[in-house]
C-alpha cells in the first residue's frame, strides 16, 4: 500500500515537471507550428541557472524568480533572429535549427559548468522528509505534486479567462483569422516563444532539487515531452496534462514493476496511441 | 529541389578514381577517417531515400543501422564466421525489421511519422541495451574476430586498414549505385511524386502506403548494411548505434550536404567528419561548434553545402530530368 | 437514355460530427453524357466528390461504379477501375517537370510502380505517350519546365493531363475554371467539351460559373444544403422555381441567358 502510494507520488512529481515543459512545447507548436527541439535544453538551462543562483546568493527562491526570465529573454532573441527567417520554409528546417540550438546549448553548459552532475539542495522550508505510514517521503516532492496542478490551473485560467489567453487560443486555431482581426502575429510569436521558454526554465529550476543537474537532462526530457505532446494531441492543453500524468506514472510504476522494459514503455505507449488515434488523445481527428 | 542525372557521370567517376587511389597518397590515419566517412555516407544516402526523395523524415534510422550491426556481429559469433554471411544477415535482418515497423509507420505523415519512427527506433535501442544475455547490454558486443576475405585463392586479412578500406569502398559504392538506380527508376519518380503530393499520387491509382513501405524497407536494409560495416570498423556493436541521437546524425549530415542532390548526404558526411577531426584536435567541445555550424547552414545554405554549391555552378544551365 | 449507367450513387449521406454535409443523395451518371453538379456555396459539392472518389467514407448509402459496389474501396482502387478526379485547389507535383507530372500516372498505368532498377529516362514509350497527352490538352514544348514556374491556367491543364494519363472512364472535375481569367476559362471549356465529345471519357463537373455550366452540361444536378434539389436538362433547371429560390434569385437568371 505504501509502495503504491509512494509510486503514485513519484509519478505525480515527475509528471508535473513534464507537464510544465510540455505546456510550453504544445503552446509553441499550437500557435506557431514549430516543434522546438531546443525546449529540453531551455529546461536544462533553467536548472543550471537556478543552481548558479543558489551558489551566488544562497537562495533557491531568488533563482526560481530570476532564472526563468533570463532563459525567456535568451529565447526571445533566438526566436527573433534565428527562427523568424524560417517561418515561410519547410517545417524540417525549423526542426533542424532548433536541433542545432540544442547541440549548442547542451555542449555550452558542459563548457561552462563541466560534464559532472551537480546536486542542488531544496530550500530549507522544503527540505527533509515527512513520516509517511511506516516510511518517509521527501517534502520537496510533495511540494512539486501540489505545485504542478496549481500552475496547471493558473495556466488554464489564463487561457480561459484573460484577453491574452483568448487571443492566443484563437490564433492557435486560425492564424489567418487572427491576422485579419488585427493581432500582430510576429510579435505574438515572439511572446509565445518566450513564454514557453519561461515555463520550461521554471520546470528546470523546480527540477534542480528533485534530480541531479547535468548536461544530459535536456536530452532526456525533450523526448519524453515530445511523447507527452503527441499522445495528448499537439496543441492541446488538457492533452498535455493527461499525457504528462500518464508518462509520469509509467515512469514510476515501470521502474518498480517492470525494470527491464521500463525504458521502452513510453515508446510503446506512443506507438499504440499514434496508431489507434493518429492525432492523439485530445487532438482533433484529421 | 532538382535531381541531376547523366550530365554528372564524369565528376562522379573522378571522385571514384580518387577514392580508389586514396590509399596511395593518404596516411593510415587519413584512410581510417575516410573509411568512416564512406560508411556513414552509405547510412546518410539510405536515409535520404526517405527524406529527400520520399519526403519522410525518419528519426529512427539508427534503429536499423544498429540492428544491422548486431545481426552481423551475432552471425560472426554464433553462426558461420563468414563475412558475406554476416553482411547478408545484416541486410536481411534489418529489411525484415523495416518491413514490420514500416508497415505501421507509413500510415502517418510529417511530424507524426518522425515521432513514431523515433519511438520504434528507441524500442530497438531498449532491446539492444537491456537484453544482456544476447546483446551484451550497455557494453555492446565486441568479442568477435573479423574473418578474412578469400579472393581468387588469396586470403586477405581485413585487419589491415587498406584492405578494410577497399571492402568498405566496394560496398558503399555498390550501395550508392543501387540507390542511384532506384532514384532514377519509375519507382523513384513515384517516390518524388509522393514527396510533392501524396494525395495526387493516390488519386492516380498508386497505393501510397505500399510505395512508402517499399522505400522504407530499402532504406532500412541499406542502413543495416552500413551498420554492419560500422561495427566491423569499430570492432564492436553497441547500443548507442541505435539511439535517436545517432539517427539525428544521419539527418544532420544529409542537411549539411544537401538533401536535394543525390550525393549531398555523402558530401555532408565528409564535411561532418573532417570538421569533427579538425575541431576535436583543438577542443573537446565539438558539439557546440556543430550546433553553431548547423544554425548558420540552415539560415544561409538552405540547399545544403553541396546543393548550394552546385546551384551556384550551374545557375542558368538546365539539367535533364532525373 | 439507353447508354449504360456509369456511376450510381444511392442515398449517400455524410456527416461531420453533428453537421450533415450530405443527406441521402441519389443520382445516376450515364456513359458519354457531360453532367454538372451545381449548388450554392457549402451545398456539399466537394464533399460529394470526396465521397465518390474515395477520399471520405460515406456515413450512409452506397456508391456503384459500372455496377460494382465501391462504397468501401480505397481511392487507388477506384482509379484502377477508371474513376479519376481533379481538385478545386490545383493538385499537381510543383517541383517536378511538366513531363514528369504526366509520367507519374503513366508509371502506374503501365504497372511499373515498383520497377526500381531500370531508368525512367530510357522509357521512350512512356515519354512519347506523355507528350501526346500534353498536346491533347494544348501544352506542347514545355516538357522540361518545372511546373511551379508555369502560369496558373497551365497548371490546371497539367492536372487534366495527369488525369487523362490514366485513360479514365469517368472524370470528376471540381471547379475546373476556378480562379481563371476569362481567356483561360474559355480555353478550359473548349477543352472539356472537345474531350467529352471525342474520347471515351465521361465528365462530371462542379462549377461556380453558371455560364460554364449551362454552356457545356447536358444534364445538371442541383445540390442544396446537402440534399439533391433538382435534376434535369439545362432548360428544366433554368425553369425550376425551387432552384431559383436556392440561389436567392441571383446569378442563375443572369448567367443562363
Amino acid at each position: 500500500m505504501e509502495g503504491l502510494l509512494a509510486n503514485v507520488l513519484n509519478g505525480l512529481s515527475w509528471g508535473m515537471l513534464l507537464f510544465l515543459i510540455s505546456m510550453g512545447l504544445t503552446t509553441i507548436f499550437g500557435v506557431m507550428g514549430v516543434l522546438n527541439f531546443a525546449h529540453g535544453s531551455l529546461f536544462m538551462l533553467g536548472a543550471y541557472l537556478s543552481m548558479q543562483f543558489v551558489r551566488w546568493v544562497g537562495s533557491f527562491w531568488i533563482g526560481l524568480l530570476l532564472g526563468p526570465p533570463i532563459v525567456a529573454g535568451l529565447s526571445i532573441l533566438l526566436e527573433r533572429f534565428l527562427l523568424r527567417p524560417l517561418y515561410g520554409r519547410d517545417v524540417s528546417f525549423q526542426l533542424l535549427l532548433t536541433f542545432g540550438v540544442m547541440l549548442f546549448l547542451d555542449d555550452g553548459v558542459r563548457l561552462i559548468w563541466g560534464a559532472a552532475y551537480h546536486v542542488v539542495d531544496p530550500p530549507p522550508l522544503l527540505s527533509g522528509v515527512i513520516p509517511f505510514f511506516s516510511q518517509s517521503y521527501p517534502v520537496y516532492r510533495l511540494f512539486l505534486v501540489v505545485l504542478g496542478p496549481l500552475v496547471g490551473i493558473a495556466l488554464w485560467a489564463f487561457f480561459a479567462f484573460t484577453r491574452w489567453g483568448k487571443i492566443l487560443r484563437a490564433a492557435a486555431m486560425d492564424r489567418q483569422m487572427a491576422e485579419i482581426v488585427g493581432v500582430r502575429v510576429p510579435a505574438m510569436f515572439t511572446a509565445v516563444f518566450g513564454f514557453g521558454a519561461w515555463l520550461a526554465a521554471l520546470g528546470g529550476a523546480l527540477a534542480a532539487p528533485h534530480q541531479s543537474v547535468g548536461p544530459a537532462m535536456g536530452e532526456r526530457i525533450i523526448i519524453e515531452s515530445f511523447i507527452v505532446v503527441v499522445i495528448g494531441g499537439m496543441g492541446s492543453f488538457p492533452g498535455a496534462f493527461v499525457g504528462a500524468l500518464i508518462l509520469g506514472m509509467l515512469n514510476s510504476f515501470g521502474t518498480t514493476l517492470l525494470p527491464d522494459v521500463q525504458m521502452a514503455l513510453p515508446y510503446i505507449l506512443l506507438a499504440v496511441i499514434l496508431l489507434t488515434r493518429p492525432r492523439g488523445l485530445f487532438g482533433a481527428e484529421a | 529541389m532538382r535531381f541531376r542525372a547523366r550530365g554528372d557521370v564524369v565528376p562522379v567517376l573522378l571522385i571514384l578514381l580518387a577514392l580508389i587511389a586514396a590509399p596511395f597518397f593518404l596516411s593510415i590515419y587519413g584512410l581510417i577517417v575516410l573509411t568512416e566517412i564512406l560508411t556513414m555516407s552509405l547510412f546518410a544516402l539510405s536515409f535520404n531515400l526517405l527524406f529527400g526523395y520520399t519526403g519522410l523524415l525518419s528519426f529512427g534510422q539508427a534503429g536499423f543501422f544498429g540492428a544491422g550491426a548486431y545481426f552481423a556481429v551475432l552471425t560472426l559469433i554464433h553462426g558461420p564466421g563468414s563475412l558475406w554471411a554476416a553482411l547478408a544477415a545484416a541486410v536481411i535482418g534489418s529489411a525484415v525489421l523495416a518491413a514490420v515497423i514500416g508497415w505501421l509507420c507509413v500510415r502517418l505523415d510529417e511530424i507524426y511519422f518522425a515521432i513514431l519512427t523515433l519511438g520504434f527506433g528507441m524500442m530497438l535501442f531498449t532491446i539492444a541495451h537491456n537484453w544482456r544475455s544476447v546483446t551484451g547490454g550497455s557494453d555492446g558486443l565486441g568479442n568477435f574476430t573479423l574473418p578474412g576475405l578469400n579472393l581468387f585463392g588469396h586470403d586477405i586479412s581485413l585487419f589491415h586498414p587498406v584492405s578494410f578500406y577497399f571492402l568498405v569502398l566496394l560496398i558503399a559504392a555498390l550501395g550508392a549505385l543501387l540507390l542511384w538506380r532506384v532514384v532514377g527508376s519509375p519507382f523513384g519518380l513515384l517516390l518524388r511524386g509522393t514527396r510533392e503530393n501524396s494525395l495526387r499520387v493516390s488519386f492516380v491509382g498508386a497505393n501510397v502506403r505500399a510505395v512508402r513501405l517499399f522505400a522504407f524497407i530499402l532504406a532500412g536494409a541499406l542502413a543495416g548494411l552500413a551498420g554492419a560495416l560500422f561495427a566491423f570498423f569499430n570492432r564492436i556493436a553497441s547500443p548507442e548505434m541505435l539511439h535517436w541521437s545517432f539517427s539525428g546524425k544521419a539527418v544532420l549530415m544529409t542537411i549539411l550536404g544537401g538533401s536535394g542532390v543525390f550525393l549531398g548526404p555523402a558530401a555532408g558526411a565528409a564535411i561532418f567528419f573532417v570538421l569533427e577531426h579538425v575541431i576535436t584536435a583543438y577542443t573537446t567541445n565539438w558539439m557546440i561548434f556543430l550546433g553553431a555550424i548547423l544554425v548558420v547552414l540552415v539560415l544561409a545554405f538552405p540547399g545544403g553545402v553541396l546543393g548550394s554549391l552546385l546551384d551556384r555552378l550551374t545557375r542558368g544551365r538546365k539539367g535533364p530530368p532525373a | 437514355m439507353t447508354e449504360p449507367i456509369l456511376l450510381e450513387v444511392r442515398e449517400v449521406s455524410r456527416s461531420f460530427g453533428k453537421f450533415q454535409a450530405l443527406r441521402q443523395v441519389s443520382l445516376k451518371i450515364r456513359t458519354g453524357r457531360l453532367c454538372a453538379l451545381i449548388g450554392p456555396n457549402g451545398a456539399g459539392k466537394t464533399t460529394f466528390y470526396n465521397v465518390v472518389s474515395g477520399r471520405y467514407r460515406p456515413t450512409g448509402g452506397r456508391v456503384f461504379f459500372e455496377g460494382q459496389d465501391i462504397t468501401h474501396a480505397p481511392a487507388h482502387r477506384r482509379v484502377e477501375m477508371g474513376l479519376l478526379r481533379s481538385f478545386q485547389i490545383t493538385n499537381i507535383f510543383p517541383a517536378l517537370t511538366v513531363l514528369e507530372n504526366v509520367l507519374v500516372p503513366l508509371v502506374v498505368q503501365h504497372g511499373k510502380s515498383f520497377a526500381c532498377l531500370g531508368s525512367i529516362a530510357r522509357r521512350r514509350d512512356m515519354a512519347e505517350e506523355a507528350e501526346q497527352i500534353l498536346s491533347r490538352v494544348g501544352l506542347t514544348g514545355q516538357s522540361h519546365r518545372v511546373v511551379s514556374t508555369l502560369a496558373y491556367g497551365d497548371k490546371r491543364l497539367i492536372e487534366i493531363a495527369i488525369v487523362l494519363a490514366r485513360r479514365p472512364r469517368l472524370v470528376l472535375l471540381d471547379e475546373p475554371t476556378a480562379g481563371m481569367n476569362p481567356e483561360e476559362t474559355d480555353r478550359m471549356i473548349r477543352l472539356i467539351r472537345e474531350l467529352s465529345e471525342r474520347s471515351e471519357t465521361t465528365f462530371f463537373i462542379t462549377e461556380h460559373d453558371m455560364k460554364v455550366v449551362f454552356s457545356v452540361a447536358e444534364r445538371i444536378f442541383v445540390l442544396n444544403q446537402g440534399s439533391l434539389l433538382a435534376d434535369g436538362t439545362p432548360e428544366e433547371i433554368r425553369a425550376n422555381p425551387e432552384v431559383k429560390r436556392a440561389y436567392l434569385g441571383g446569378s442563375l437568371d443572369a448567367a443562363g441567358r
